[in-house]
């Protein structure tokens, strides 16, 4: 069994709440308790039918207003997998939701409305999803039971996207036909399009295949903590000394040469000590403690990784930056904090090189400021230097958040498109 | 080429939890492990240990004692807490209203479910934590699904939920100002049924009361009651004996227990895998009152 992170897009009424609650509802992950609460805000709605829409709302305001404003996390299982939907809403006002959804995903599923076709919004959640390179892409083409369930109507919008789609960086993109409402080609084939040869929607997402997304050529850890069990009774565990991270690339070996960044020494890992006692070897996203053969001075913030293949050491950074922030823009001068894998690092915004639409992809290059949900290409002066891979490359080690030092809240979120 | 074979499910949500958990005892100055007794906490225990082996854990653990305890509970908690060589610390709702805090619930249904929430602040306040881990995941309640991992609360401990810290990739922003603090979720991503599947690979041990046991109780609102002063049973509530297990442990006011012949961990696995009723649906009276009960505890600082 293996996990698959997932994060849902899709216009308000393209059908993403139902769809969301015919996957769970389908594969037995609503309760009945949850089922008679559904029952009874329907009851209420007037609806009359338990309205499956309802599970994903979760907040009372969000009830209230009838929409979803905010990630929500939901979680369902199938004897092949386990699935972690991050759900964000498709409003205008809210890339930031699905810039943090799609930040941790594996693959991304756009709902579009078979009538309405490919909306400007969809066009914002595909670019989204190329821009945090969440490898796969799905787009359930949805109400299908209004097009009279008709090939035709299914392939204008396949072509629309394609032809959008094909101006993006988008590594797998698979089309789906669906009617949310009934369940058509959800989790069973539907017998209304016998057109369709393809899996239904769950199926793809059991069998897609996740495994050769990992990055295990570019050994990259970065050290959370030092252990030291100095106090510790046992004597042999006087000189213990380990260093603590998650693996974010490559694979590490006991025997392995490493460099340790900043200082550009070298050593020999003796061992791997996992969760469960010491490995044979390490990948992303295990959770170690490296040992090595020298006594080096290694603190939290440093980077461990291989003399033949190492991040580069910049203090100038080129990134795409997701402004998230609706209290102060991002200009020219704007002081930051730069938090990047076990590294936090004080900012300097130098220029604002373009904004860009993310509905025309047209880049502007005479905006002066980036606003809440806007996206451009920043560049960024550290006060140190960080130790860092282009986002295209290594995910977790092109990635940073932007941290307002004077009232801590997260501004924005970048990754890394250049380093010198 | 790889060696070893992929990671399980359990492994790579053991290694989000023990990052997490890394994390804020590397970012705060004064975390600390709120652990109940009961299984979330258990397991939570468990990571923390793991995450700084062979160095002891680096933080205390908090209880936040209702005096409506199952007594089983209490024993287990001391035997772990000095099993794992960590500082216990144990904040009484008693106290709490002794020193005029808070005032006692009255009615039949009163329980110290709610007065929890200011001991648990009054303790973060007095000992300075400026972080505390909790083993709440996001499958278990509707509010907790839009929980962040690290999840800001203000000088009075609320929690507002329109107004979070985006949360993206693994990078927490775990900066607060004095007065304020952060909850923090390492299980966020679990599902009960992951919860104890670890407890079957990582043989954990449990209260009692989790496991299938015979014991006189009582119905009230659809819920199976213990029967014991705290409950408060009445007349026209008959008492009968039972072969029950509890899927949580909280206070022993509200906390429902189910019909059940569930007496291991591999028993109760199974029994989860066919149940059709979530966990807070089937025991916690104190989630049933309204839609929203959950959402409106976090606001004023619950768990
Ligand atoms: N006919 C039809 N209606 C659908 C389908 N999927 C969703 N709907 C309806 O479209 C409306 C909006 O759906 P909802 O899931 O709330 O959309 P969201 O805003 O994208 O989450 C609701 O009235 C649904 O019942 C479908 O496949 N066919």
């Amino acid at each position: 069994m293996d996990i698959l992170r997932l994060a849902t897009a899709g216009s308000v009424d393209d059908g993403k709440s139902t769809l969301i609650g015919r996957l769970l509802y389908d594969s037995k992950a609503i309760f009945e308790d949850q089922l008679a609460a559904l029952e009874r805000a329907g009851a209420a709605r007037g609806s009359g039918h338990a309205d499956l829409a309802l599970l994903t709302d979760g907040l009372r305001a969000e009830r209230e207003q009838g929409i979803t404003i905010d990630v929500a996390h939901r979680y369902f299982a199938t004897p092949r997998r386990t699935f972690i939907i991050a759900d964000t809403p498709g409003h205008i006002q809210y890339t930031r939701n699905m810039v943090t959804g799609a930040s941790t995903a594996d693959l991304a599923i756009i709902l579009v409305d078979v009538r309405k076709g490919v909306l400007e919004q969809s066009r914002r959640h595909a670019f989204l999803a190329s821009l945090l390179r969440v490898p796969h892409l799905v787009v359930a083409v949805n109400k299908m039971d209004l097009a009279g369930y008709e090939q035709a109507a299914y392939e204008r919008v396949v072509a629309e996207f394609a032809a959008f789609a094909a101006k993006l960086d988008i590594g797998d993109l698979t089309f789906v036909p669906v009617c949310a409402l009934h369940g058509d080609n959800v989790v069973e084939r539907s017998i209304n399009m016998p057109w369709y040869d393809g899996p239904s929607l769950l199926r793809h997402l059991e069998h897609v295949h996740i495994a050769s997304d990992r990055n295990l050529i570019d050994a990259r850890f970065p050290v959370q903590c030092v252990i030291r069990p100095r106090q510790a009774a046992d004597p042999l565990l006087h000189d213990y000394r380990g260093y603590a991270g998650q693996v974010a690339g490559g694979v590490l070996r006991p025997g392995d040469e490493v460099v340790h960044l900043p200082s550009g020494l070298t050593s020999v890992i003796t061992h791997i000590d996992g969760p469960g006692g010491p490995v044979a070897e390490a990948v992303a996203p295990m959770s170690v403690v490296l040992r090595l053969d020298d006594d080096l001075d290694i603190s939290r913030g440093d980077m461990i990784a291989r003399p033949g293949n190492q991040p580069r050491a910049a203090q100038d950074l080129e990134a795409m930056v997701c402004w998230m922030s609706g209290e102060r823009p991002l200009t020219a001068g704007t002081r930051l904090l730069v938090k990047h894998t076990t590294a936090t690092a004080t900012a300097v915004v130098g220029d604002l090189r373009y904004r860009l639409d993310v509905n025309s992809l047209h880049r502007d290059t005479e905006a002066r400021a980036l606003t809440m949900n806007e996206i451009g290409r920043v560049r960024l002066r550290t006060a140190r230097p960080l130790f860092a891979d282009e986002y295209a490359r290594n995910r977790a080690t092109g990635a940073f958040i932007l941290i307002d030092e004077a009232d801590n809240a997260t501004m924005g979120a970048g990754m890394i498109t250049g380093l010198r | 080429m790889l060696t070893t074979p992929g990671l399980s499910q359990l492994d790579v949500l053991e290694a989000e939890s023990i990052q997490i958990i890394r994390e804020v005892a590397a970012e705060f100055e004064r975390p600390v492990l709120l652990f109940s007794g009961g299984k979330d906490s258990v397991v939570l225990l468990r990571l923390a240990g793991k995450a700084f082996r062979p160095a002891p854990v680096p933080f205390p653990v908090l209880h936040v004692d209702t005096g409506h305890n199952f007594p089983e509970v209490i024993e287990f908690r001391d035997r772990q807490v000095a099993g794992l060589g960590v500082r216990l610390v144990v904040a009484s709702v008693q106290e709490s209203i002794d020193r005029g805090r808070v005032r006692e619930e009255r009615g039949l249904r009163a329980s110290r479910n709610r007065l929890q929430t200011v001991t648990l602040l009054d303790a973060l306040a007095e000992h300075g934590f400026d972080a505390a881990f909790g083993g709440a995941r996001r499958d278990e309640e509707k509010a907790r699904a839009k929980e962040r991992v690290v999840s800001f609360r203000d000088e009075f401990g609320q929690w507002d939920p329109k107004n979070q810290r985006p949360e993206l990739w693994n990078l927490f922003n775990t900066r607060i100002r004095p007065g304020e603090h952060a909850r923090v979720f390492p299980l966020s991503n679990w599902t009960e049924l992951d919860v104890w599947e670890y407890v079957r690979r990582e043989t954990l041990e449990l209260p009692a009361i989790y496991f299938a046991h015979r014991r006189t109780v009582f119905e009230r609102d659809g819920l199976l009651l213990d029967d014991n002063p705290h409950t408060r049973r009445q007349d026209d509530e008959p008492a009968f004996p039972a072969t029950v297990r509890f899927r949580t442990v909280g206070d022993a006011s509200c906390t429902g227990a189910i019909e059940s012949g569930a007496a291991t961990v591999g028993e109760v696995i199974e029994e989860l895998k066919t149940t059709r009723v979530t966990e807070r649906g089937q025991t916690r009276a104190d989630d049933r009152i309204s839609e929203a009960a959950m959402e409106d505890r976090k606001r004023e600082g619950y768990f």
